[in-house]
């Protein structure tokens, strides 16, 4: 296809950008790559922290409106515990644990490969200074197998199990965040897209969550913390942008889980906790936020999520990891290969080696003829003086000659002349004789 | 017969109008000390039985604001008056309790602001010439904030609850209530009764021996209802054309007094119109006589010890006859540190 004659550099890349003037197809490319994507399934990696009893289990259950948390009901458990003659949770757990849960979930013949981790433990003993380390290591040694994977040989198959998101639970108390909350987001919100979220949102009214939130991103923003939030790019189209400022607007999400179903007064039947004063659904907008979050969390940023982990914190951590354990960075690879540029160089470097030359030769031939030049001018000298003995030899010879000629009587034209005391040799006689001869004449 | 009753009546029944009319003239105290993390919901509550606004929340409102590092001690001291009976209310909160990332003993300064006030009653009972009525500023209850929705008790609520029920009576309450179904808050309960059991944690009302039936019935009721389920509220809005105390949520309105929705009226009822009393009595006779017979004690242990060393050594002899309230407040200050 030939280009057009004007060829204007538009964008960074200093690509032109050309109208077709008819299909070309290359636009079933995401086509194609989605049919792939879908034979290969997606893996997605979700962690959970927060203190005991904020409904964690429940939400992950409710999201994925699958029992991924089997058995978490309370009478299932002192039912149990009660068998086994043990009264539970007394000595409680002191240390965190990391527990993960695997689960396939398939949906309109697309895979995910879903693993929730849960963090149990968390916050629950009396002193809780230590208990987000447990959690930074574990997703940092899920970073470090993903570096080990990417260096090894053969790399044809890497399992990913970085966590993608991590949704933190905070207690519903109404006064911002509390300095565990605090401790826990400044340690991780680098490594891992933080997601905040008020548990038990039926605790509080309408107006109250609207400060609580308030609050918490006051406390977030003064203490730096980076949070998730789905940002729009120029490229989306108004309704995405539209969607995306109104999730934003929510986080962080006041969410209710639940795993029953109630029965509302006109007889429908949807998931919710039934309490003496009415019915909080769980899929109603108007009654907390589960909606907003499941929509960003599984149906609009699950990409952008994964994305995120991968593009921007793993390479963080690797960047760090692989400075500190001493490798140095060179920038000499990054050098761009363009043909005609190096022609053009080493044209350059052609043309600057010959002027050298150039200049080298003419110096050292304007030296030589500057000692040429000087030899010839002494030899000139030399003549000169040897004309000039020479011409004085001849004017002798020739006041020589003359004096004989005159001594002999021969005239200038050749005539004899009368003897007139010719037989003097002196110089001084021919000049006399000469000026009587001019006086003569004159006269 | 009738003539009978009229020329044989003493009289002396009428004692209980005289100690009412005494009791009307001199009002009483009442301290109460507020124990929970912040964000429970504790001003709220106390501000909801009191039916009026009397301690502020001490939360943290700015992100600027700095959290405590401790646990301080606020009371707060008001006189409500009600039907002519007067009552000197204090009530303590403690901000700070439980907020930090380590809670290594954040209880510590809530006992010994108990056990100090114990102390300073019997300094000043010890006193040779004392007040006709002394100034009770001893805590008559402690109200316990539990976490709704925790697996049971946490370690830090076993720690704290066996310290305090120790010094002074304790009610345990399940803050912010509704956030549980009711048959969420029936297993709740019956695993905090399970694990109060199984640590041996005593809270009020205690059994005692010479209860009346009508008594030990009540108290029977009442145990049924710990640990209280509670909802504070000091908004009041209209509910079926009445004015009542509720929290109006978009899918419903809790009314706090409503039996069904929470235990509010049955934990206002029980602390102040039937056990008001009980509370001051027991904290008299059984928590201040046990600090009173401990200090009693140490302080006779004391003396014997300094009058060994008099006895022993001459020019080493420490003070003996040291004014009572000395020894007293030494042992005092000991006191919190050793026995916490």
């Amino acid at each position: 296809m030939r280009v057009g004659t004007s060829m204007q550099a538009t964008g960074a890349s200093g690509a032109t950008k050309k109208k077709m003037t008819g299909y070309v197809g290359f636009s079933n490319y995401p086509n194609q790559e989605h049919r792939r994507s879908i034979k290969r399934g997606f893996s997605f990696t979700l962690m959970v922290a927060g203190e005991s009893g904020l409904g964690k289990s429940t939400l992950i259950n409710t999201l994925f409106e699958s029992k991924v948390y089997p058995g978490k009901d309370d009478n299932a458990a002192a039912a149990a515990a009660a068998a086994l003659g043990v009264v539970v949770g007394s000595e409680g757990a002191k240390t965190v644990e990391i527990t993960s849960v695997s689960a396939e979930i398939v949906e309109n013949n697309v895979k995910l490969r879903l693993s929730v981790v849960d963090t149990p433990g968390f916050g629950d003993s009396i002193n809780n200074d230590q208990a987000w380390k447990p959690i930074l290591e574990n997703i940092e040694s899920r970073f470090d197998a993903y570096l080990a994977q990417e260096n090894r040989v053969n790399r044809s198959k890497i399992v990913d199990n970085r966590v993608n998101a991590l949704l933190y639970f905070i207690k519903p108390t109404g006064h911002g965040l509390r300095a565990i909350d605090i401790e826990f987001m400044k340690n991780l919100h680098n490594k891992v897209n933080l997601i905040p979220v008020v548990a038990k949102a039926d605790t509080m009214t309408p107006r109250e969550v609207e400060q609580f939130k308030g609050k918490i991103l006051a406390d977030i923003n003064f203490h730096g913390i980076q949070i998730f939030k789905p940002v729009s790019d120029q490229f989306d189209d108004p309704e995405t942008i539209a969607d995306n400022k109104a999730i934003a607007g929510k986080i962080p999400f006041a969410v209710v889980g639940s795993e029953r179903l109630v029965e509302r007064s006109d007889g429908t039947r949807v998931r919710g906790r039934q309490y003496p004063w009415g019915i909080i659904e769980v899929e109603n907008e108007a009654h907390n936020d589960f909606v907003s979050l499941r929509q960003m969390l599984l149906r609009t940023h699950m990409e952008e999520l994964r994305d995120a982990t991968d593009v921007s914190l793993y390479e963080t951590y690797r960047t760090q990891k692989l400075l500190a354990l001493g490798h140095v960075q060179d920038n000499t690879v990054f050098r761009e290969f363009n043909p005609r540029q190096q022609l053009e160089e080493e044209e350059r470097v052609h043309a600057a080696k010959m002027q050298k030359l150039e200049a080298e030769m003419a110096a050292v031939f304007k030296q030589k003829v500057q000692e040429k030049e000087g030899k010839l001018r002494q030899s000139e000298d030399e003549l000169y003086s040897r004309h000039k003995d020479m011409k004085g030899v001849l004017e002798r010879q020739r006041g020589e000659l003359e004096d004989k000629k005159r001594r002999l009587g021969i005239s200038d034209a050749g005539m004899p002349v009368p003897a007139v005391g010719v037989q003097q040799h002196d110089g001084a006689q021919p000049a006399v004789q000469s000026k009587d001869k001019k006086k003569n004449r004159f006269f | 017969m009738a003539s009978n009753d009229v020329q044989d009546y003493v009289g002396f029944d009428t004692i209980t109008q005289q100690m009412e009319r005494k009791f009307l003239k001199r009002g009483f105290n009442f301290n109460v000390i507020l124990v929970g993390e912040s964000g429970m919901g504790k001003s709220t509550l106390v501000n909801s039985i009191f039916a009026s606004h009397l301690i502020d929340s001490q939360g943290r409102r700015a992100a600027q604001e700095v959290i405590r590092k401790t646990t301080e001690i606020a009371p707060v001291t008001q006189t409500l008056e009600e039907n002519g009976v007067r009552v000197r209310l204090t009530i303590v909160d403690t901000p700070g309790f439980g907020d930090q990332c380590n809670n290594e003993g954040c209880w510590v300064p809530v006992i010994k602001y108990i056990k100090d006030q114990h102390a300073a009653y019997l300094e000043r009972e010890l006193k040779p010439q004392r007040d006709r009525v002394i100034v009770d500023t001893r805590i008559h209850a402690c109200l316990y904030f539990l976490n709704p929705g925790s697996r049971g008790l946490r370690p830090l609520d076993v720690e704290v609850l066996k310290r305090l029920t120790e010094v002074t009576n304790v009610i345990p309450v399940i803050a912010k209530s509704d956030s549980m179904t009711i048959e969420e808050r029936t297993a709740f309960k019956r695993r905090i009764k399970e694990e109060l059991a199984f640590h041996r944690i005593v809270v009020f009302p205690y059994a005692c021996e010479d209860d009346s039936e009508e008594d030990r019935v009540l108290n029977a009721s009442i145990r049924e209802l710990i640990p209280f389920a509670v909802v504070g509220s000091e908004e009041v809005m209209e509910l079926d054309g009445k004015l009542v105390r509720g929290r109006r949520h978009g899918w419903g309105v809790i009314n706090i007094f409503d039996e069904n929705h929470s235990d509010f009226v049955h934990l206002r009822n029980f602390m102040l119109r039937t056990h008001l009393s009980d509370l001051v009595e027991v904290t008299a006779q059984r928590h201040y006589e046990q600090f009173r017979t401990s200090q009693l004690r140490q302080i006779k242990e004391l003396r014997a010890q300094q009058a060994a060393a008099a006895a022993t050594g001459g020019p080493h002899a420490m003070p003996t006859q040291a004014p009572p309230q000395a020894p007293v407040a030494n042992v005092m200050q000991h006191q919190p540190m050793t026995q916490v």
